[in-house]
């Protein structure tokens, strides 16, 4: 795998060491295998160093990483068996958000989340993650069903942010999102959140309201891309490493903030790294969850969902006002 | 959802300077539509609609609830001691947001940029929460979005009707998540007033675009909005910019969301009141 962004340049010399020794295959020496071992160790090393202290802009890159998984990878990864729900039964089928009935360390839920598409093919049938009001209405319809059959829901969420053209506005994609936030807030089934890779903005949380709100180590969460708010308050684009320091957009920051409920930890140098461990990492987070979650009667569930969201944010101070 | 959009005349959100040129409280107000001058005690006359083309100029939450309600001294404003924070003391080269806050409460005489309370709309006594655009752009801070969930509480406990008018240009960048959460907090406490069988009557004003439009603004039980108003999720200028797509003139206003199904109706702030309270008496009088 190569290592592309700025800061994993140090890495790329040594893997790269590495990988020529590896070359020499059967004519490898033994004290070239102990180099291989000294290099190794020092890959991971230098890589823990790095990524023990990213900047929130570097976390951005990372939660933005072309080799990151996707909710189909989460969905492969994680699913012992899967049936894909296709199409909101209104207009179309989005492929910016997908879903379906899985089954997950013995447990039958709804799977659904953003996916962002990995070859250019799929990147622009799933229009880069960037959903229409179709893909927010088959989530409402995919949530209903849950609901209904008595499955927890699971929502992936790794988007920009809803998709912004004429089509989107014309079919109502404001109306379609405040649709699901109050789905969500009152769906009498448990809901686990996971921001795995972008939560951008409205486009995010129109998949994002549940009973735990998740976030991968370096995932981000954003009420507008800290592009766009450098060009604003900062008046150039330019500063988004500045925007993005200043907004608290982190998995750690968020958590601290009380805003969301737990960090899933990632392995080591990202998710992008392992696939595999990444996503024994969530299984691991969100069947922790929904050991809890699915023990509580409806009632308690959903009067903590409603708790939670009616006081989120709020600190004592004003809450007592 | 993006930030607030500048709207028509030039007011942006961050734009504290421009944001007070659009208080009208000169002598003669420019209309941005005709480019008209009128008087402003005329205009004030007119409920501050142009009286050559028609325009509706933007108005303050004082306006607005004066506008609306019976008696405006009746009127009993809620959470006004219930100021914004700085949750994330955030600072950027432009500007320092608790300074921002400070600067816009001496300027709007508000301490945020939603206004809630109770009073009467002939005769029927309504819990209503009116933004104001000139407070920040009526962005979404935690503080605004706590004064409308208070007032979506009050008429459910108070079983009476809620109405809300929308002005905004969707959330505040300098609050970040605690901002984002609002609409998934506006939009939870709207469910109760469905355990009172009581009406919500959202009404859509200019500008209303950005996490307001994907929130609470389309959960109305009936939606109305003033005519022309920009009303959508991103607005013409920033799809033009995220997209490059050239849109067809009237995309998201009030009369293109009329057109495609989103609201109930287009009405004359001349005659929003009585309309408002129309609807009222179907859930209300027996």
């Amino acid at each position: 795998m190569s290592y592309e962004l700025e800061f994993e340049k140090p890495l790329q010399a040594i893997d790269k060491e590495i990988q020529n020794l590896k070359k020499r295959g059967d004519r490898l020496r033994p004290e070239d295998q102990t180099k291989i071992a000294v290099l190794e160790r020092e890959l991971a090393q230098r890589t823990a160093e790095i990524y023990a202290k990213l900047t929130p802009w570097q976390r951005v890159l990372v939660a933005r990483h072309k080799d990151r998984p996707y909710t189909a990878d989460y969905i492969r990864l994680l699913c012992t068996d899967y049936f894909e729900l296709r199409g909101d039964r209104r207009f179309g089928d989005d492929r910016a958000i997908i879903g379906g009935l899985a089954s997950i360390d013995g447990r039958h839920v709804v799977i659904l989340g953003h996916q962002k598409g990995r070859d250019t093919k799929e990147k622009i049938e799933a229009n880069f993650g960037m959903a229409h009001p179709e893909g927010y209405r088959k989530a409402a319809r995919l949530m209903r069903h849950a609901e209904q059959f008595g499955f927890p829901v699971i929502s992936l969420v790794d988007t920009a942010g809803a998709m912004l053209d004429l089509s989107a506005e014309e079919r109502g994609i404001s109306e379609s999102i405040a649709e699901n936030l109050q789905l969500m807030a009152i769906l009498r089934t448990p809901i686990v959140v996971a921001i795995i890779g972008e939560g951008g903005s409205g486009g995010a949380l129109g998949i994002g309201v549940g009973d735990r709100v998740l976030m991968l180590e370096n995932s981000v969460y954003t009420v507008a891309a800290p592009e766009a708010a450098a060009s604003i308050l900062w008046k150039d684009s330019n500063f988004a490493p500045q925007a993005a320091e200043a907004m608290k957009i982190t998995a750690p920051e968020l958590l601290q903030l009380g805003l969301v409920d737990r960090v899933v930890p990632e392995p080591l140098g990202g998710a992008h790294r392992d696939h595999h461990a990444m996503a024994d990492q969530l299984r691991q987070a969100l069947t922790a969850e929904l050991n809890e979650l699915c023990d509580l009667p409806l009632d308690v569930l959903c009067a903590r969902r409603y708790e939670k969201w009616r006081m989120v944010g709020i600190p004592a101070s004003v809450a007592a006002v | 959802m993006r930030e607030a959009e500048p709207a028509l005349n030039g007011t942006g959100l961050n734009g504290a300077s421009s944001s007070v040129q659009a208080v009208p409280d000169k002598i003669v107000t420019p209309c941005p539509r005709c480019r008209d001058l009128t008087l402003r005690r005329e205009l004030e006359k007119t409920l501050m609609i142009c009286p050559r083309c028609g325009y509706h100029h933007r108005l303050t939450a004082k306006q607005r609830i004066t506008y609306l309600v019976d008696d405006i001294t009746a009127f009993q404003e809620y959470d006004r001691d219930l100021t914004p924070q700085d949750p994330l003391h955030f600072v950027s080269r432009a500007q320092v947001y608790a300074t921002k806050l400070k600067e816009n409460q001496n300027e709007t005489e508000l301490s945020e940029a939603v206004v809630g309370g109770i009073g009467t709309i002939e005769g029927i006594r309504v819990s209503l929460a009116v933004m104001d655009f000139h407070f920040i752009g009526g962005s979404m801070g935690m503080v605004a979005g706590e004064r409308l969930a208070r007032a979506m509480d009050r008429a459910a406990d108070m079983a009476i009707p809620l109405i809300i008018c929308s002005a905004s240009g969707g959330a505040r960048m300098q609050e970040n998540i605690f901002s984002l959460f609002q609409l998934a907090k506006t939009s939870a406490t709207l469910t109760r007033l469905r355990n009172v069988k009581m009406p919500y009557i959202s009404v859509l004003t200019d500008p209303t675009t950005g996490g307001v439009t994907a929130s609470f603004a389309s959960l109305g039980d009936v939606i109305l909005a003033e005519p022309n108003a920009m009303v959508g999720f991103a607005g013409p200028r920033v799809i033009e910019q995220a997209i490059h797509q050239r849109l067809p003139s009237g995309t998201d206003t009030s009369e293109f969301v009329l057109e495609h199904g989103m609201i109930d109706a287009v009405v004359d702030r001349r005659s929003l009141r009585e309309t408002i309270a129309r609807i009222l008496r179907f859930y209300t009088a027996s």
